[in-house]
């Protein structure tokens, strides 16, 4: 199986935050949401990715090859994208266009072309007189016509409009087509996320909370609907991440729903009211307070 | 044939069984017809905006259920007519038989209380069966 990027033991400490031993591996082909709060890491894990900023420790490989050793081979195949990243105002997208083009051989003007309908840009154009989601557009425009095989993308969707935010999706659902190409992409759009990804990630204040493949994710988590008296031993269900008492009803939820759950607390003599599955939002919200209470 | 299903992220149903209702109904319906390629996993992903590993595990599914077999290389293609009848068959009674578990637990009934349940309702049908023919018997000289 080859890995689109492999971290482990990845520290990189700063005056006010950390990252701490980050492993995480995204194998060729998938798209892995990073999901997190303001301030969580992602943006900071992502430059790491692009050899944007290097690690205290640990091992950061991306299409195969070692950062930072092979940075410069590496980043001919990554597309990054951030807020951070500037185009030149005073240039129309068209002069962009053949800008990047110049550089990396791989362009393709015909899908280039394609998304400036999708998107709905204008490429002769300044750049200055572009909105921030034309602005967003244009510069994922200038990186996907590249075909890179690795794209690293920080909260690709933010501040845009719903209609712009669904042209965004379906030209990242155009990359799905080709199994050699991998996409890891922050949001706080749990929504974006469940939609695309095959692995999700849950990173909170510089650490993995939990990574796994999206259908085991949504398959593990259940909110269940009880009525009984209070036990403490309620408290032992396996993979309770948190419980609200509304006696004689008892919400719980689990991050390790499976056939014996049920059995278990009827064992402890509540009756099933409703068991329901829950959301990428939900999910992430119960599992990050559950960390701050354990 | 129609590729674009129709799947909402909002709907209670998860999103791979959204998939498989949708084939199904597509080959009950014959728009899709015995033999025929589906289109392949990460197509489908692509024009249904929908992650690669959700339509993976509908198409693992649609597989277990006999609707559609995998030809290793070639792809995945609507299974033979008569394989389907009996697939769907099969995929009814597995829903209607998660219904029936799904029903039970809100009830609270435990494994042997289901059990119980179902042979109760199995020798039912099968007295009524039978009392059916008595009476008939029984019917005749009277």
């Amino acid at each position: 199986m080859t890995l689109a990027l492999a971290l482990e033991g990845v520290r990189k400490q700063y005056e006010d935050f950390a990252l701490h031993d980050i492993d995480l591996v995204l194998p060729a082909g998938q798209v892995m949401g990073l999901v997190g709060v303001n301030g969580a890491g992602k943006s900071t894990l992502l430059r790491l990715l692009m050899g944007l900023i290097r690690a205290d420790g640990g091992k950061v490989e991306v299409l195969g090859q070692r950062l930072p050793q092979a940075q410069v081979a590496v980043k001919r195949d990554i597309g990054y994208a951030s807020d951070d990243m500037r185009l030149y105002r005073g240039q129309t997208l068209r002069w962009h266009m053949d800008f990047v083009r110049g550089i990396y051989p791989g362009w393709d003007e015909a899908y280039a072309q394609d998304l400036l309908k999708r998107f709905d840009l204008r490429p002769q154009q300044a750049l200055g007189g572009f909105s921030h989601g034309q602005r967003v557009k244009a510069l994922l425009l200038l990186i996907f016509a590249r075909h890179p095989r690795l794209l690293l993308l920080d909260e690709p969707t933010t501040g845009l409009d719903p209609v712009a935010r669904g042209e965004v999706l379906d030209a990242l659902a155009d990359v799905l087509r080709d199994e050699e190409r991998s996409i890891l992409f922050s949001s706080h759009n749990t929504a974006d996320i469940e939609q695309i990804a095959d692995a999700i990630t849950f990173l909170h204040a510089g650490r993995i909370v939990a990574s796994r493949d999206k259908e085991s994710f949504l398959d593990g988590w259940r909110r269940i609907l009880c009525r009984g008296a209070w036990t403490d031993a309620l408290r032992q269900l396996p993979g309770l991440a948190s419980v609200r008492d509304s006696a004689p009803l008892f919400e719980v939820k689990t991050g390790a729903f499976d056939a014996s759950t049920l059995p278990a607390l009827q064992a402890l003599g509540y009756a099933i009211e409703s068991v329901e599955p829950m959301s990428l939002e939900d999910i992430f919200v119960t599992t990050v307070r559950g960390g701050n209470n354990a | 044939m129609g590729h674009d299903l129709l799947l909402s992220p909002h709907s209670s149903t998860p999103m791979y069984v959204q998939i498989v209702e949708q084939v199904v109904a597509k080959v009950m319906a014959g728009e899709w017809k015995p033999g025929a390629p589906l289109p392949s996993i990460r197509e489908l992903a692509a024009d249904s905006r929908v992650s690669v590993i959700t339509v993976k595990r509908a198409y693992l599914e649609l597989e277990r259920a006999g609707v559609i077999v995998t030809r290793q290389g070639k792809g995945s293609f609507v299974a033979d007519a008569l394989d389907a009848t009996q697939a769907l068959a099969t995929q009814e009674f597995q829903g209607q038989l998660k219904g029936l578990l799904d029903a039970a637990s809100k009830l609270g009934l435990d494994r042997r209380q289901i059990v119980e349940r179902v042979e109760q309702a199995l020798s039912a049908q099968a007295d009524a069966a039978q009392s059916k023919n008595t009476n008939s018997d029984r019917r005749k000289p009277a």
